[in-house]
């Protein structure tokens, strides 16, 4: 093992971690709202808003049919707009930001979707307003179901910050091309790989084991 | 008590107009129990469901006590339904919160605070005798149980009506009785008005004292309980009357 293999990889895979981190923040920031709104606008649900409902389903469709290395290079405008460069991990965050923000919206969307009308008709039949019976209703109702969609948004939101390191945003991604791939470095194409399967696994794990807490609360015996 | 006057509502459905009820007058005497029966499909969930305008009437007049329910406008009709209790066929309960989280949560919606919370969900509690289960959560309870909670839940804001959409029909007989007798006890207590739902004869032979049958969204047939079963006057009532008879006979040649 070359001795120069362990600080790289300590580099990369804090620029990957920083990377997931915030663009996950960010795509919950913009999915999370999203997602709510697809739910309780759609037909029969808490605000029925059919108008608004279609116009946002659609917005979604569109940013999730681009491919994501098409949608990093469309949005490195607004990246040298925000942060002032298109290089670098900051820089990275906001088209794994933008292009997560959907597939999140889509995955929260169908998590409350599974929730019992009969439970959100319960608490508006009590006088809830809509807000409360979103946040004292609606969430923890689907909480096992979110945690779990979420933990699948941040592996995907791993393998995009890959993607986008083959443009320059640094990671993992960016190593295993400019080290394995370019200098025909096996050693360090080995290492990345190694790394990333055990980061996708512990987020897998942390995600599995916090759903299966709350399940095992709320479904005993079911 | 409550007064319906010309209520009607039609869903659009792909197959076209659905008419689920037409042109339905009814009046509910305060402290009574009234009983709504007819068959699947006949516009009974429908009915209810008007009264605290979880459906959207098209026509007609709705009133409970002093409210004109159908002219309430968003936070009115918020308001009033806090006074309005109800409870489900596969009772809705929150899963996510302990049976005290479920009794607390109107609560929490009046704006009571917690201390009030607490003393007013131990008093509840203790109206269905369920005290034990305080920390339990839905899925560790039977259905009795879960029901005993639906009602607790449906009650703690001292609501003047309480609606029940086939609140036993998810129950064994035994434990129907038990809530049945919950439900007439309650009443008694409180001078609760209780309108129930039901395509079961027996449930309302043993609690209600007025009843109307409902077919194809209309009234067919209104008055006491033991008229409608000396006497029934359409051919849907005389089918119930006679299953039911069919029913005790069974159950007596066990
Ligand atoms: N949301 C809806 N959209 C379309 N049609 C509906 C809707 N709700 C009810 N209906 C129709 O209205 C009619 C009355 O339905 P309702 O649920 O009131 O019947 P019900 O007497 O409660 O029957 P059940 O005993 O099966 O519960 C039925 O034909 C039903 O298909
Ligand atoms: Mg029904």
């Amino acid at each position: 093992m070359a001795d120069d293999l362990l600080p790289l990889l300590i580099v990369a895979l804090s620029e990957t971690v920083y990377m997931v981190l915030l663009s996950t923040i960010m795509a919950l920031a913009l999915g999370l709202p999203l997602g709510i709104t697809l739910v309780v606008t759609s037909k029969g649900h808490i605000s029925e808003f059919s108008g608004l409902n279609n116009v946002l389903g659609t917005v979604v469709n569109i940013f999730r049919s681009f491919p994501f290395i098409i949608l990093i290079v469309v949005l490195l405008p607004l990246s040298r707009f925000l942060v002032g460069t298109t290089l670098g991990s900051t820089a990275a965050v906001v088209p794994l930001a933008i292009g997560s923000a959907p597939f999140l919206a889509r995955i929260i969307e169908n998590s409350l979707k599974e929730v019992d009308k009969g439970k959100i008709e319960a608490a508006l039949a009590m006088g809830a307003k809509s807000i409360t019976t979103i946040w004292k209703v609606l969430i923890p109702e689907a909480l096992p179901s979110l945690v779990r969609g979420i933990t699948l948004a941040v592996i995907t939101i791993t393998g995009f910050t890959a993607t986008a390191g083959a443009i320059g945003a640094g990671g993992l991604g960016s190593l295993a091309i400019r080290f394995g791939y370019m200098r025909y470095r096996d050693d360090v194409l080995f290492a990345t790989v190694i790394v990333l399967v055990i980061m996708v696994q512990l987020v897998q794990w942390g995600g599995n084991f916090i759903a299966h807490r709350l399940e095992s609360k709320h479904h005993i015996g079911m | 008590m409550i007064t319906i006057t010309g209520l009607s509502k039609s869903f659009q459905t792909p197959y076209g107009k659905v008419d689920a009820l037409k042109n339905i007058n009814l009046e509910i005497k305060q402290g009574d129990i009234f009983g709504v029966i007819g068959f699947s499909g006949a516009g009974k969930s429908t009915l209810i469901r008007c009264l605290n305008r979880l459906e959207e009437p098209d026509s007609g007049i709705i009133r409970i006590g002093e409210h004109e329910i159908t002219s309430l406008n968003k936070s009115q009709l918020r308001e009033v339904r806090k006074r309005i209790g109800m409870i489900f066929q596969h009772f809705n309960l929150f899963d996510s919160k302990t049976v005290f989280g479920n009794v607390a949560f109107p609560l929490e919606v009046a704006g009571l605070s917690k201390r009030q919370i607490k003393n007013r969900v131990e008093q509840l509690l203790e109206l269905v005798e369920l005290t034990d289960k305080t920390n339990a959560y839905p899925a560790q309870l039977s259905g009795g149980q879960k029901q005993r909670v639906g009602i607790a839940r449906a009650l703690a804001n001292n609501p003047e009506v309480l609606l029940s959409d086939e609140a036993t029909s998810a129950l064994d007989p035994k434990t129907t009785y038990a809530i049945l007798e919950l439900l007439r006890n309650i009443n008694r207590k409180l001078n609760l008005t209780i309108v129930l739902i039901t395509h079961e004869m027996d449930v309302l032979r043993r609690i209600c004292n007025n009843v109307a049958v409902i077919e194809d969204g209309e009234i067919t047939e209104m008055g006491p309980v033991q008229e409608l079963f000396l006497n029934p006057r359409t051919d849907t009532t005389r089918l119930f009357v006679q299953s039911d008879q069919d029913l005790q006979l069974n159950n007596y040649s066990i």
